[in-house]
């Protein structure tokens, strides 16, 4: 056996998931038994509208493949207009990383609501795959010098 | 130049403003830099001309704490600035008397260098007197000449135009030196594959230095404490606090302006590795204007910042990807 047999890829996700809609809809996936990869980290914001551009990126530079941001459907935010701040923060920020030449499908935003816990679990299957498809994320570790 | 300091002199004497901030001749015949004037034989020093291209709105800030007013000369894109920083109460209306000073495109040194004059001693034709068309450079070869517009600096040739959207009097006559369109070159680097697009901004931004000359330059910069300033040690200073912010400090920076640069185009002046910082905001202005519907700041003191407001029918990020 060749000691430089290849470890399988396995992506790290980051989902910054809204306490009020998205947490208590990944709970609702786990309560009702459906599944989603192991590789999806969530961490918990008060409302979609908390998550700073600058956290995405930070995510991006501390080694993760994939960044997805999940809040409450627009309308129905627990603050009432929060997520409509951060849904053009996002539109922003995503296009400018686009503009870079960071590959979009990296980044994602979906609304998930306390009750789908069925769209949550196929949301991150969903994601997950198309991170394996393209593979690690090197472009975003250091924007400057290296090679 | 003579009509502004004329008047700018009347003005201290009668005491309606108690210093005047402008520029002043640099070492160099190309390189005048702000000061403070505040005596009429100081005036001696002042110069307005071609290479004048520093955004004075900013020493606004600190000149606002100042006792008595200041007069302030502003060219028309100076005054976006102007209007934003008033937008954000960072600058008293009322410590400032404006100047609106006229524009004929303002020179980059660079360009004249990356022409191939080296050496340069004197320059003539630059002056606000002269019919703004040629530069002819005596250099310790010999004398050289070249086109006025050869030689603008890049924001001069996309002008927002030589309106002034702030001022008490105006001084001075502009000319018209929009010759390109402001977004060209964004769409440009749109169209190019992933791999070429990173390959270009890693290029650029592998020459950062980490001067900070952008962010203290920048008038939409102007936060009391800054997110870059180090938090480990006594002063504020530029060293950096971790690698995050050395790697995407670029990045950052524009997202902090956005929505709030007028897109005057210091950062790219100062620059002193010539990366077009520029295209990073106007990135953003390009956007807004499109997902948000045109947007100038600094031209309507009033109006709404994009990013501080919504529709209810706003795009869905998911269409930059559907975009391609």
């Amino acid at each position: 056996m060749s000691i430089e047999a290849k470890e399988e890829f396995r992506p790290k996700i980051v989902a910054f998931c809204c306490n009020w809609c998205s947490y208590a809809g990944a709970d609702l996936a786990g309560s009702s038994r459906l599944g989603y990869p192991a590789d999806v980290k969530i961490i918990r914001v008060p409302c979609s509208c908390r998550v700073n551009p600058m956290f995405i990126l930070r995510a991006f530079e501390k080694g993760a493949d994939g960044v997805i941001m999940c809040g409450c459907h627009p309308g129905d935010c627990h603050y009432s207009t929060g997520n409509y701040y951060a849904r053009r923060r996002m539109t922003l920020l995503f296009s400018m990383l686009d503009y870079i030449g960071v590959e979009n499908g990296r980044t994602r935003v979906e609304w998930v609501s306390a009750a789908e816990g069925v769209k949550f679990s196929t949301t991150m299957n969903e994601f997950v795959e198309k991170i394996h498809s393209l593979g690690k994320n090197v472009r975003l570790g250091d924007l400057r010098c290296r090679n | 130049m003579q009509e502004l300091i004329k008047r700018a002199k009347e003005l201290l004497e009668n005491g309606t403003v108690a210093r005047v901030l402008g520029w002043k001749a640099g070492d160099l015949p190309y390189n005048p830099e702000p000061a403070y004037f505040d005596s009429t034989e100081s005036l001696a020093d002042f110069v307005y001309n071609g290479f004048c291209g520093a955004n004075l709105s900013k020493y606004m800030i600190e000149a606002s704490k100042l006792e008595g007013k200041t007069l302030v000369c502003l060219k028309p894109c100076d005054t976006y600035s102007f209007n934003q920083l008033l937008k954000e109460h960072r600058i008293d209306r009322d410590k400032a008397y404006v100047i609106g000073v006229g524009c004929k495109g303002k020179l980059d040194i660079e360009r004249i260098r990356k022409m191939g004059i080296k050496g340069i001693e004197q320059i003539s034709g630059a002056e606000m007197e002269d019919e703004a068309d040629t530069l002819t450079v005596s250099t310790i070869y010999g004398e050289k000449s070249c086109k006025y517009a050869d030689a603008m600096l890049e924001r001069c040739h996309v002008c927002k135009g030589k309106e002034h959207q702030v001022y008490d009097e105006l001084i001075g006559e502009s000319k018209e030196t929009k010759d390109a369109d402001r977004f060209a070159e964004v769409a440009r680097i749109e169209t190019m594959t992933p791999e070429e697009k990173f390959a270009f901004f890693q290029k650029e931004l592998s020459k950062c230095i980490r001067c900070n000359a952008c962010r203290n330059v920048c008038p939409a910069c102007s936060c009391r404490k800054c997110v870059f300033d180090s938090n480990k040690f006594d002063s504020a200073q530029k060293a950096n606090v971790d690698s995050f912010e050395e790697k995407m400090f670029h990045i950052i920076r524009a997202f902090h302006v956005a929505g709030r640069c007028t897109d005057c185009g210091e950062c790219s002046r100062v620059c002193p590795q010539g990366i077009p910082l520029h295209l990073f905001n106007r990135k953003f202005i390009k956007d807004i204007d499109e997902f948000y519907g045109e947007y100038q700041a600094g031209m309507d003191i009033n109006a709404q910042s994009p990013l501080t407001d919504f529709t209810f029918d706003d795009v869905e990020p998911g269409i930059v990807g559907e975009r391609g």
